[in-house]
Order: structure tokens, then C-alpha cells, then sequence
């Protein structure tokens, strides 16, 4: 099972904390906290694991990606693959990519619930529902769509995000 | 309005991420998400705020959340939200409550409604809302409440809402299992959908269902495997495919299941041999993805029933692994080789170079994984080699969780596999140096204990000479700074025990060290203690011996400090000692005998020997004693008036005046008592009284004083045969008749010859230092071979192979009989945690064994065992005594062995749960942070421009 997902950037300000099991806000913080200090002192070319039970407890594996700015972190205990997990990062981030066309730090923070949709289409209450970014993004789409529908508030489209990028 | 920003949100809160993303310190985030809280809390509750501003809020509630701040004053209003009929509303409504709100929370039954609600809605994306709510915010009470409708939900049209309600159905079995048992089959149904995804969710309910039960699951090994044949044949959708695999999650996750039901099960293991084999075979190697698929491919291998075709190929792709220059894969490899070790303890020589590199990689988490490996293959033959490296590693460790778990390992292995007891002592004492605060206490006992038991034969002289040297070894380290107090308890033990037990070190040398060490941690009151009985049993050996006692200044100055201490238990044994260095040679001998450590106190409650004394008094018209559970069940129903009778029968507080003693007892004819003259009591009366029965007395102290040790019923771990004893010998090697060599390497002679010629032919490239600490890893009989090469001839390594392997074999058996004697008859060290407890303890805490000696001349040995065995029975006999009407003072001296024994068990609790959260520093974050801020130029972005977050992905 996943225990959790976070992402934060290099400056350790967390973009997204998702926990599937309940954490206290201040636990949260501290967790967010203890990963980046460890993540921040690991050199470059090193393994993309690292030793999660001092921070999450007994039978925790922790799989981090470094994105330019971003760290994208995910905690699960063993009975997932470490080598998929980080496969699953990238399909997260894959997704991402497809939605907001290049995505950035920037994207991820004005879209915040955005990325909860996305999150929340490949896994689903800490375990992997969905692996194909296609089929994610397909929902994803559809959801955008008849949100979009229902209402005249419209998400932001991708184009005026990498177009303020670009200022 | 909502749209200035042009993203959608307004400008306050593109403002409010900009100014976050400036801010310069914590401090300075925080005053600004402060204020930010302000305007929300205000605004909030304003009426008629329109729909979508609402939305915004609630999202801005959510990011204040995220950076760490209480936003529960508006929890209810995203509960609300939750009402709405606007699906985007609803969505974040949604969102916010499963990010805010835990299954107990209070407002949780606001919520139930909205989603019985909404799970029958006509809008699939509005049931799909509902449904990750349910995974999130229904707690056990609450499940009956929707799973009617979850369940309907499996058969939706939509393969989106009936993947998610499987996963629904998951959540709650993994909360309550009991809920949703009936329900079992519906997951087995799913596995037959005809969308992929839908299948793809179910096997993640099934394993864990099968990681419970096996059994009821292995008809399904043949559809598992068809699925699996089917996925790696292309047979699912194109848009599965992931980097070229067809389904790679999928894969896993079956293999993972298949890895479950082929465990130990020759026929089911049997169907998925064709499969699994095809797989390793396609798989394509140069993806992350192809990869996992093939790290699992050797998970699963290793854990059905062994096939030799299977465990070739897996072994080849762990060596591609190992090889490999990526570090996940290297880590994938020693992970996959810590498995496969299990079944073929043979695999790992081939790669011990390999093993070696990722021992020394600056990655910490790979260095971490392959000395987990190395933990799995130790033996005796490597354990020295392997518990160095590991204590070399736990000394530069600074993350004290992990400081921890690596010194209970190198002592758990110790323990376990030591060549010999000199170097066991040795390796403890680094462990305890470095890491003394970190490793349970009874690892401390355990020390103490071999030290004193020494071999468990007669072998007095290496009994004696272990002592020396454990002596010597302790007399060097106790004069580094900064020692662990469970180390120094140990060093102060040992030398007060056999410090001048061998004659090389004078009393005064001993005892100064031992004053030094109590003047160095006069903090630590356990120590002290330690150190001042230490003390007392050095004089009394002297004493004892005739030799004339040598006082120093620091050990007066000590006295009169701990004499003054605000410890009970300190001012106690600073008294005591001061009353035997009193006392004269024959009291003393009987006081502390030497070398007596491992004696039982034999303890009977019953006191047998006060049984004459009691029928005496009693027909002299003494009130029959009470229990005190009778006592207290009396006095809650009898009246008063009866109570106070009892009280001036009985025990409690007395009114009046002490009556007169009574005849009987000062007038009995003293009797014939062989051990008055042991301590010169004050009291003679009472001292008569307690040897009433001489008989019974002297049997139990005869009982005590005999040198007997405690070898039953503990169980012997030591040399016991390792887990590479059946593999080997069941893949075909024949067990060495030598003595015992068989047990401990079987596979000396028989691996030898290859590994040689291996290392023969690496030799030429490879870093000769390197290629020792091999040999001293992996090779079986490396060791002695090394031995037999250096101490006879050198030219047997060189020399054919028949010629090697014969010298090899010769020397092996009598080395490994050497190495396998030793261990044999020595006590179990770590039978201590187990219910015994209580009856070894006191044979091996110095402390209690102490004052049992003490009281046991005092007051005739009962009181103070039978205060030592039982908590309850204290006040019993305190209430005895009080009966026989004996001076406060001996009452007094009867509780202290357990008051002082409670008082230094919580001594040592607390230096053992005290050690690590003093030492939880790491690097200062909020600093990093200020100063990475400081970095920042706007917004969010460190620089100017926007960094591509691809660039490494696309190009």
C-alpha cells in the first residue's frame, strides 16, 4: 500500500501532501520536514531510495524523483516494487506533462486541485488504481469537461499557464 | 472578478502564493499565512458570498492547511460544499473535506448523508467524487451505511466507477474485515471483467486477501497464470503498454501474487515454471520498468518451490544487476541476492566483488541494503569479518534510529555466531563504547553474565584467563572520556568482581579506577552504584585474603559524598560498605565470598524455619496472623467497633503506647547458633530468634554458598546450526565426517576448489586488499585455508587443484573443529527477555545478589529472598516481623534489597529510554530554508525564468 505522496521543491516548501493513512496537520509538517532533510543531503548520482523507517516506521520504502525543481516523493511499505514506484512517479508526472503541456513548479502550485484529480486517478486510497497515463488522462479530460459544463468557471487552460511561463 | 489573476483564481490569492514564495524566513512565511488565515476566517462567514468565491476560499483553506497551519475553522464550510449540486463545487467541496478530516472526525456524519446521496447519482463522475470520499472518510461504524450501494457499484458501466468501488470494497476490508467477508466472492467475480483496469484493480484486494489465507486461493493459480501468459503475449489494449511492456503493473502485481501461492506448494509452483521463464527470458533489460518487472520475476522465483532452470536465470540477472553502473539497480541486486541466498547459499561468492564495491558506494542506502545482505549470509566462518565492518560502519553513522538497529544486529549476530568468547568480549566492548546507549540493557546482563559464567565447563583456566583479559581490556578503556553508562555498569562489575581476581593489578590500583569512574559520571547515579559495589567487593576479596586494606583519600571523599546522597539506594550501599570494611576477615569471607557471581540464591518463601518459632508464640497467646486479603476483606464489612479491634491486633498504626515485650522471647535459652559470631548484631535477642531452626537455615544457606550453576532449562544457541547447513548438503555436497565441521561448513571442500580458481583468474585486476576481505566474506573455508596456507605451505594455493583442495580440506577439519568446540557449552546469552526471568536475574545482577548476601547474614536470608522473589509478600512479612515484635531496624532492612532493586531498575529504564531523543539533532532545516529563500528571486521559481521540469524526460 502507499502510505503517502508529497511533493515539495528543493527549497523544501511542500507543492502537495497526500497521506492515505490520517496524519495531524503538525505530523504532516514534521514528516514533509524530515524527508527533505534527508532528500537535501543526498548527493546526485546516487539510488533513488532511501531508508523511510526512521522517519515513517517499521516496513516503510521511500522512492524520491528529482525534476528540476521539484522532488517528487512516494511512500509505500513492501508490498510494492521500489523499481515501479518509481516508474509510477513518472507516470504521475507524465500525466502532468500531458495536462498542462511542460509542466513547472508554477503550474502545479495555481493548480492545485488539478493535480489532486490527477493524483487521484492513479491511486486511489493508497493503492495504484490506474498505471496508463493515457487512460488517466482520458479521465482526467472528462472530468475537466463536464466540470467545465457544469459551470462557468473554467480550470486553467494549459496554454495561458506556459504563456505566463514564458513572460 | 475571479479572474484577474488569469488563472483563474483571483489576485489575493496569486498574491498570497507570490508573497509565500518571497518570503524570506519561516517567521516570515508564517506572519503572512497568519494574516491570510485572518481574512478567511473574516470573510467566510460573510452572507451570500458567491459560489465560486466560496470554491476559492475553500481551495486557499487548503493550501494554508498544506504549509502547516490549522484551517479547522473552516471545515465545515467545505462540508457544505459538499452539498452543492454544481459537480466542480462538489468535486473540491470533496477534495478539501478528504484532505481535511480524518474517519473520526466529528463532522464525518454530515458528510455519510451527502454520500449515500451521491453514490446513486445519474453522474458517474459525481459517484466517482462520492466514492473517494467513502475510501478516505468511512470509519467502521460507518460502513453499513454505504455498502449496499458500493457493492452495486461493481456492476456500473462505467469501468471507472467499477474499478474505484473495488477499491472502495479494499479500504474497507483492510478496516474491518469483518464487514465486508460475505462480499469475498465479488472480488474474485471482478477478476473476470472485460476491462483490463478493472482486472489490473482487483488483484490488489486479492493480495491481500491471499496474504492471509493461501489455501482458499490457490484455484485461482491457473487463471493468475493465463492472465499473466496473456498480458506478456500483447493481448491487452495498446494504451497499457507502458515504455514498450505490455502492462507492467499488472505484471508485478500477479507475480507478486503467484510469489504467495507457489510458496512451498510443489504442484502450483509446477503451473507457473513456463510462464515465469518466458518472462525472464522477453523481458526487455534496458528499461526502469523491464527491470522491476524482472527484480520481481527473482522475487517470485525465490519464493515458489526451487527450480534450478529458474534460479540460474535469476542469478544471471542479478549479476547484470550488480553490474550494472545505475544504483536503483544495484540496490535491486543485492536486495534480489539477499533472496536468492536463502535458497542457494552458493550464489553469492560470484559476486562478492560486486558486493564489496556496493559496501564502499558513498550511498548510504545501498551501503545499508548490502549490509543487510551480509547480515543474511553470515556464519561463524565470516562473522569476525562481517561484525567489524558493521561496527567500522555503526561508528560513522550519525542517524541514531539506524546507529541502533546496526549495533543490535552486531551484537545479535555476536551472540550468535562467535569463534570465541575473548573476541565476543572484544566486540561488545566497541559495541558498547560506541553505541552503549542505543543497545537494550540486557545486552549488558548478557556481558556480564559469560564473563562470569565463562565456558560453562571446568575449565577454570580459561575461565580465569577470559577474566584477565576481559580485566585488562576494561582497565585500558575505562580511562577514555565520554563512555556509555550501560558500558561503564559492565567495566565497574568486571573489575569489582575479578579485578584482582588473577593478582597482576593491586586492590588500590582497581579501586582508584573504579573512584575515578564514579567522580567522572557522578551524574549518573546507576553508575555510581554500580561503582561503589564494585568497590565493597574489592575490599572485601582483601579483607577476605588477610591483606591489610589500603584506603585511598578519593575513596573516603566518595564514601562521605554517597553517604550524603539524596538517593536511598546510593546511601545504603555507601552505609554497607562502610560496615564491612568494619567487619573481620571470616565475617567478610562469609559476607562476599569470591568469585561467587553465578551462585543460585535459593529462596522459599514459605520461611519453614520460622514455623516453630510461630507455634510458640501462638501458644504463648499471640494474635494467628492474618492475611492481608483477608485483613482488608474484613474490614469492609465488619463494623467498626471490630475494626478497631483488629487494628490493635493486627498491624496498622498503634495508638497507644508499645506494650511490654512478652516473656517468651528474650527468655529463650539461646540455642546452640554456629553463625553469632558472623556479624556482631546489636540485638542478641534477635539474632537467637532467627535461628530458631538451625536445620532448615543451614540447608538453605548451604544452598546458596555451594558453587552451583544455573545450566538448566536454558536453551543453548550457541553454534547452532545455520541456515546454510540444509541447503548445501541438500544440493548434493556430502557433509564432512569431521567433528562438527559438517554443521558449521559444509561446504568447505567442495566450494573451495572453484573459488580459488575464481579468484586465481581475477587476481591479476583486482585490488588485492579487496580481494582478502572477499575471501574473509564468502569463502566458506577461507579462513582456515588462509590458516593452513600461512602456517604451513605457502605453495598449496599454488599448487594444482587436486593438491589445493586436498591441503584445504586436510586444514579445514581441524579449524573449524577448533572454531565449533568453543561455542557448544556456552549459556544462552539471550534467554534472558524470556519468562525465566525472574529466577536469573538475581543470579546475575550484581546488585541483588549483593544484598541478598548482606541480609542474608543479617536476618537469616529469608526475609530479604523472599522480598527479592515477590513484590506482594513484602508487607506480609513486614507485618510478621512487626508481630514478633522486632526493632524497627530490621524491618527496615528486610524491604531495602527490593526498594533498592525497584529504585535501579527505574535507573536503568531511564538511561535506556533516555538515550535517544537527546541525540535527535540534525541539520538545522529552518536555516536551509532561510537561506534557500534568500536564493529566491520571485514568485516560486528560484530564478527568473522558468526552469523545464522535463528537460530530462522529453528531451
Amino acid at each position: 500500500m502507499i502510505k503517502a505522496v508529497m511533493v515539495m521543491n528543493t527549497q523544501g516548501k511542500p507543492r502537495l501532501a497526500k497521506f492515505y493513512d490520517y496524519q495531524p496537520v503538525e505530523k504532516q509538517q514534521e514528516l514533509i520536514r524530515s524527508v527533505f532533510t534527508v532528500l537535501s543531503s543526498r548527493a546526485e548520482n546516487v539510488s533513488n531510495f532511501m531508508e523511510a523507517e526512521s522517519i515513517f516506521g517499521p516496513d516503510s520504502r521511500l522512492v524520491y524523483k528529482h525534476y528540476a525543481t521539484l522532488y517528487f516523493v512516494f511512500v509505500f511499505d513492501s508490498s510494492e516494487n521500489e523499481l515501479a514506484m518509481l516508474d509510477l512517479i513518472q507516470v504521475f508526472v507524465e500525466t502532468l506533462d500531458k495536462c498542462f503541456k511542460n509542466v513547472c513548479e508554477l503550474d502545479i502550485v495555481f493548480n492545485y486541485s488539478k493535480m489532486q484529480t490527477v493524483l487521484d486517478e492513479i491511486i486511489f486510497g493508497g493503492q495504484v488504481l490506474e498505471t496508463s497515463s493515457t487512460e488517466v488522462m482520458k479521465a482526467v479530460e472528462e472530468i475537466s469537461k463536464l466540470e467545465a459544463a457544469s459551470n462557468a468557471i473554467t480550470l486553467v487552460p494549459a496554454k495561458y499557464a506556459s504563456g505566463w511561463n514564458r513572460r | 472578478m475571479g479572474s484577474q489573476g488569469g488563472f483563474g483564481q483571483s489576485k489575493e490569492f496569486l498574491d498570497l502564493v507570490k508573497s509565500i514564495g518571497e518570503a524570506r524566513s519561516k517567521s516570515e512565511e508564517d506572519r503572512i499565512i497568519l494574516r491570510e488565515i485572518e481574512t478567511l476566517k473574516r470573510r467566510i462567514v460573510e452572507p451570500d458570498i458567491p459560489k465560486r468565491k466560496m470554491k476559492e476560499y475553500i481551495i486557499r483553506l487548503v493550501y494554508v492547511e498544506m504549509l502547516g497551519h490549522d484551517a479547522s475553522f473552516g471545515y465545515i464550510h467545505a462540508v457544505k460544499m459538499t452539498h452543492d449540486d454544481n459537480l466542480l463545487l462538489k468535486r473540491t467541496g470533496y477534495l478539501a473535506v478528504t484532505l481535511f478530516l480524518n474517519e473520526d472526525h466529528d463532522l464525518i456524519i454530515l458528510i455519510v448523508n451527502t454520500i449515500q446521496k451521491d453514490l446513486k447519482s445519474d453522474n458517474y463522475l459525481v459517484v466517482c467524487a462520492a466514492l473517494n470520499a467513502v475510501c478516505r472518510l468511512i470509519n467502521e461504524e460507518t460502513i453499513p451505511a454505504v455498502l449496499p450501494q458500493v457493492v452495486e457499484l461493481l456492476g456500473h458501466q462505467k469501468e471507472a466507477v467499477r474499478k474505484k468501488a473495488i477499491m472502495a470494497l479494499h479500504r474497507f476490508y483492510q478496516k474491518s474485515p469483518s464487514s465486508v467477508s460475505h462480499l469475498i466472492s465479488n472480488f474474485r467475480k471482478k477478476l473476470c471483467d472485460n476491462d483490463p483496469g478493472v482486472m489490473g484493480a482487483t488483484l490488489c484486494p486479492l493480495f491481500d486477501l491471499i496474504t492471509i489465507d493461501v489455501k482458499s486461493f490457490k484455484d485461482l493459480v491457473v487463471s493468475f497464470v493465463s492472465i499473466l501468459k496473456q498480458v506478456t503475449e500483447r493481448r491487452l489494449p495498446k494504451s497499457y503498454d507502458y515504455h514498450q511492456m505490455p502492462a507492467p503493473f499488472i505484471q508485478i502485481k500477479l507475480l507478486k501474487i503467484l510469489a504467495l501461492l507457489g510458496n512451498g506448494d510443489k504442484h502450483a509452483s509446477g503451473q507457473m515454471y513456463t510462464v515465469i521463464g518466458d518472462l525472464m527470458r522477453k523481458c526487455d533489460a534496458s528499461t526502469n520498468i523491464g527491470n522491476a518487472v524482472l527484480y520481481e520475476c527473482i522475487c517470485c522465483v525465490s519464493s515458489i518451490y526451487p527450480n534450478t532452470k529458474l534460479l540460474e536465470a535469476a542469478a544471471e540477472i542479478i549479476s547484470k544487476f550488480l553490474k550494472s553502473d545505475n544504483h536503483n539497480l544495484k540496490y535491486m541486486g543485492i536486495d534480489a541476492l539477499g533472496r536468492l541466498i536463502k535458497i542457494n547459499p552458493d550464489v553469492a561468492e560470484q559476486h562478492q566483488l560486486a558486493v564489496i564495491d556496493c559496501l564502499e558506494d558513498p550511498d548510504d542506502t545501498l551501503k545499508r541494503k548490502t549490509f543487510e545482505l551480509l547480515h543474511k549470509m553470515t556464519k561463524s566462518s565470516n562473522v569476525e569479518v562481517i561484525v567489524n565492518r558493521m561496527i567500522d560502519y555503526m561508528i560513522s553513522v550519525n542517524d541514531f534510529h539506524y546507529k541502533t538497529e546496526i549495533a543490535s544486529r552486531c551484537v545479535e549476530l555476536a551472540e550468535q555466531y562467535a569463534p570465541s568468547n575473548h573476541w565476543f568480549i572484544l566486540t561488545m566492548n566497541k559495541v558498547f563504547e560506541h553505541a552503549g546507549d542505543l543497545v537494550d540493557i540486557k545486552v549488558a546482563h548478557n556481558l556480564m553474565r559469560l564473563i562470569a559464567e565463562g565456558f560453562g565447563e571446568d575449565d577454570d583456566a580459561a575461565d580465569s584467563q577470559l577474566r584477565s583479559s576481559a580485566v585488562e581490556s576494561y582497565l585500558r578503556i575505562v580511562t577514555e572520556p565520554k563512555l556509555p553508562s550501560a558500558f561503564l555498569q559492565v567495566i565497574c562489575w568486571v573489575l569489582g568482581e575479578y579485578g584482582t581476581a588473577d593478582g597482576n593489578y593491586s586492590a588500590s590500583y582497581i579501586t582508584g579506577k573504579i573512584c575515578d569512574v564514579a567522580e567522572a559520571y557522578s551524574s549518573d547515579e546507576t553508575v555510581k552504584a554500580y561503582a561503589i559495589t564494585a568497590l565493597m567487593k574489592i575490599y572485601a576479596f582483601e579483607i577476605a585474603a588477610g591483606r591489610k586494606l589500603d584506603i585511598l583519600t578519593e575513596f573516603q571523599s566518595l564514601i562521605e559524598e554517597l553517604a550524603a546522597s539524596h538517593s536511598t539506594d546510593l546511601q545504603q550501599r555507601a552505609y554497607e560498605l562502610q560496615a564491612v570494611v568494619c567487619l573481620d576477615a571470616h565475617a567478610v569471607e562469609c559476607i562476599m565470598p569470591s568469585d561467587a557471581s553465578c551462585e543460585d540464591i535459593e529462596i522459599d518463601i514459605t520461611l519453614p524455619f520460622l514455623n516453630s518459632y510461630v507455634q510458640q508464640s501462638l501458644q504463648n497467646g499471640a494474635q494467628p496472623y492474618i492475611p492481608e486479603d483477608a485483613r482488608t476483606g474484613a474490614l469492609s464489612v465488619s463494623s467498626f467497633s471490630n475494626q478497631e479491634h483488629r487494628e490493635t491486633s493486627s498491624h496498622g498504626l498503634k495508638f497507644e503506647a508499645y506494650e511490654m515485650p512478652k516473656p517468651p522471647v528474650p527468655s529463650r535459652p539461646p540455642p546452640v547458633s554456629i553463625s553469632t559470631d558472623l556479624v556482631p548484631v546489636p540485638e542478641p535477642s534477635y539474632s537467637r530468634e532467627t535461628h530458631v531452626s538451625p536445620p532448615v537455615l543451614s540447608a538453605s544457606s548451604s544452598g546458596s554458598s555451594e558453587l552451583k550453576l544455573r545450566l538448566d532449562g536454558v536453551q543453548k544457541k550457541w553454534g547452532r546450526p545455520t541456515y546454510s547447513s540444509s541447503p548445501t548438503s541438500s544440493s548434493g555436497v556430502s557433509p564432512s565426517p569431521a567433528n562438527g565441521a559438517s554443521k558449521v561448513e559444509p561446504a568447505a571442500p567442495s566450494t573451495s576448489r572453484p573459488r580459488e580458481t575464481y579468484k586465481d583468474s581475477k587476481k591479476a585486476e583486482v585490488d588485492p586488499e579487496k580481494q582478502k576481505l572477499a575471501a574473509s566474506l564468502f569463502g566458506g573455508a577461507s579462513k582456515s585455508e588462509k590458516r593452513a596456507s600461512s602456517t604451513s605451505h605457502k605453495a598449496s594455493k599454488g599448487s594444482s587443484h587436486s593438491t589445493g583442495t586436498s591441503s584445504v580440506s586436510k586444514s579445514s577439519v581441524p579449524s573449524t573443529s577448533e572454531v565449533k568446540s568453543p561455542p557448544q557449552p556456552l549459556p544462552d546469552l539471550l534467554d534472558l527477555g524470556e519468562p525465566t526471568v525472574s529466577t536469573i536475574v538475581p543470579s546475575a545482577d550484581p546488585f541483588m545478589q549483593l544484598e541478598g548476601l548482606l541480609d542474608h547474614d543479617e536476618s537469616g536470608s529469608t526475609g530479604s529472598n523472599a522480598a527479592l522473589d515477590s513484590t506482594a509478600k513484602v508487607p506480609d512479612i513486614v507485618s510478621l516481623y512487626s508481630e514478633l515484635q522486632v526493632s524497627g531496624h530490621d524491618s527496615s532492612s528486610t524491604i531495602s534489597p527490593l526498594s533498592s532493586n525497584g529504585s535501579n531498575n527505574k535507573n536503568l529504564k531511564r538511561t535506556v529510554s533516555g538515550g535517544s531523543p537527546q541525540g535527535m539533532k540534525g541539520p538545522n532545516l529552518k536555516e536551509a530554508l532561510e537561506k534557500d529563500a534568500l536564493v529566491r528571486q520571485m514568485g516560486v521559481n528560484p530564478t527568473t525564468q522558468n526552469p523545464n521540469l522535463f528537460k530530462d524526460l522529453f528531451g
